[in-house]
């Protein structure tokens, strides 16, 4: 169990999110940076659905009342173990009366820790995901508070053995290589393809989507991150019925300043959407804060999906690795 | 039967089924028969359908479509035309219709005073318009059991505000454009508010967890709070 000393700006319970809901025009919400949450559960040897908490630039303190095998994967929020520097990407032991605190952003945005068993709230609708719009999932469909508390579910047999190798020898433990990780970077470079209606825009719009450089700015949250930069327009009028829209659809309204559309994002969309951020690079913008400078790149479908199946299978295989490492 | 539909990718794991035509039965009816052959078809690793006014959102696994030489979405495109090209006529109507109680005006309904200006009638006119006619939900999106419903007297059209409102009561149902619709849940918005209802749309705890689907009927009574 953990309780929370302090809730920090926007801590929330996250999964993958939840599946089969969007025809009834909830959202799918889940972590914004998925590969860092699945990365931070299969360290500790849980499920990749297993439910994390997002912490979002200013962090939580978090006491935890008994031993708990835990990781911190994403963004370098300053996180500390009893007052020790924690490193990300690696299984950490925690003991009763640990202390995790986290100071503030050194770089990225948003921070998953995962502990083994998962954060144990009563799934809604099949998911553990905080959905802050309707006010389900997570621990009562809100972010945390100061004097919350957190049960965790039963640690997996595969955790076990993780603790029990690394408490005895830190040494043993295994960390998440480089090469894992999303390409993350403070001007990221986030791959795209064309939209549905790419096309309608002018072709000055389209060469700036490509060439230029769009600022984040501080009204992004987890529905969307919101660019500003050259405005886009549109060839011509054109009246579009409203049409569903998917994580990383880029949105263009008549202020011509685009929307990118992350976790939370609504169902269904009235604006133009003139290109799509490939789901390998969503993590990129997950971890961009405001004042950040994103450029676009457009590749093929082809070319996305080849990315996203590599992805798939670099991320089997490196929990293959684990169980073998510590069988 | 629905074989003119274009297919394109909406991201990488999602694509765009665009059947044409505009906010109109008969495109409806195109929507439903593909919603409901896709639906039945369950092709492999997809987890999401999301029918809208002309068009159809599938959501899938990529990992799930992999062939030697082709690239999953070309080889779900071919699934789902496959699909299409099969369809069978649209399901006869959910069959379902709802009666909304609304009240009318005052506080529950602080924009019929400017639609009634705007459409060049009374109050009570736009309550009659708006009761007389039988609505079809079109489709369910922007918010948790939200209805986008066909069928408003283009009488009674009327422009969206020309800045949100930060906070909308639930149960509040407007009109923006050629739309009507009713907010599930309290939210910011911009449709003209004329009434409100007591009515749950969206319930966590049901199975489906929303009132209304895609097909439904709706017809709007009037009643006085006094």
């Amino acid at each position: 169990m953990i309780r929370v000393a302090r809730a920090g700006l926007l801590t929330t319970v996250q999964d993958t999110g939840r599946r089969g809901v969007q025809q009834h025009g909830l959202v799918a919400a889940g972590a914004m940076d998925s590969a860092a949450h699945r990365i931070a559960n299969l360290l500790v040897g849980n499920a990749p659905a297993a439910a994390t908490l997002e912490c979002t630039m200013i962090g939580p303190i978090l006491e935890f009342a008994g031993d708990a095998l835990l990781a911190i994967a994403g963004a370098d929020l300053g996180a500390t173990l009893d007052d020790r520097k924690a490193p990300l990407w690696r299984p950490l032991v925690a003991h009763r009366g640990t202390v995790l605190a986290m100071s503030g952003p050194r770089s990225g945005c948003r921070a998953y820790v995962a502990i083994a068993g998962g954060i144990d709230v009563a799934p809604v609708l099949g998911s553990r995901a905080t959905d802050l719009i309707a006010c389900i999932g997570g621990l009562d469909g809100r972010k945390l508070r100061p004097d919350d508390t957190l049960g965790v579910g039963a640690p997996a047999e595969l955790s076990e053995r993780i603790r029990a190798a690394i408490d005895t020898a830190p040494g043993r433990a295994r960390s998440a290589g480089r090469s894992l990780l999303p390409a993350y970077m403070s001007e990221p470079i986030v791959r795209v393809v064309r939209g549905p209606e790419h096309d309608r825009f002018s072709k000055t719009s389209c060469e700036r989507l490509r060439d230029s450089a769009f600022e984040v700015t501080p009204q992004s949250n987890r529905m969307g991150i919101r660019l500003v930069g050259a405005a886009l327009s549109l060839a011509g009028p054109y009246d579009l019925f409203s049409s569903p829209v998917t994580a990383g659809t880029i949105q263009v309204p008549p202020s011509g300043e685009p929307i990118v559309l992350m976790a939370d994002h609504q169902t269904i969309g009235g604006y133009p959407r003139i290109a799509n951020v490939i789901s390998v690079d969503l993590p990129l913008l997950a971890q961009a804060p405001p004042g950040a400078h994103v450029r676009f790149r457009e590749v093929s479908i082809a070319e996305a999906q080849s990315l996203y199946v590599a992805r798939e299978r670099d991320l089997r295989i490196f929990g293959d690795s684990l169980r073998f490492h510590y069988s | 039967m629905l074989s003119g539909a274009r297919v394109v990718p909406l991201g990488d794991a999602s694509l765009l089924i665009d059947l044409g035509g505009g906010i109109d039965a008969t495109t409806h009816g195109r929507v439903r028969a593909a919603f409901s052959a896709l639906s039945a078809a369950a092709l492999a690793g997809v987890h999401e359908i999301i029918p809208a006014y002309t068009s159809v959102a599938v959501q899938y696994e990529p990992s799930m479509h992999v062939r030697g030489g082709t690239a999953p979405f070309d080889e779900i495109r071919r699934l789902v035309l496959d699909v299409l090209a099969n369809a069978g006529e649209a399901p006869a109507e959910s069959g379902r219709i709802f009666e909304i109680p609304v009240n009318y005006g005052g506080e529950a309904g602080p924009d019929l005073e400017y639609v009634a200006r705007h459409t060049k009638r009374s109050a009570a006119d736009v309550v009659a318009l708006h009761a007389a006619a039988e609505y079809t939900v079109y489709m369910i999106g922007f918010a948790p059991g939200f209805p986008y419903l066909g069928g408003l007297s283009p009488e009674l059209a009327t422009p969206r505000r020309a800045s949100p409102r930060q906070s909308v009561p639930a149960g509040s149902v407007g009109i923006a454009g050629a739309q009507t619709g009713i907010y599930p849940l309290e939210t910011p918005g911009g449709w003209q508010i004329i009434g409100r209802t007591t009515e749950r749309l969206f319930d966590p705890e049901s199975d489906p967890p929303t009132l209304l689907r895609l097909g439904d009927r709706v017809r709007f009574v009037p009643v006085s709070t006094s």
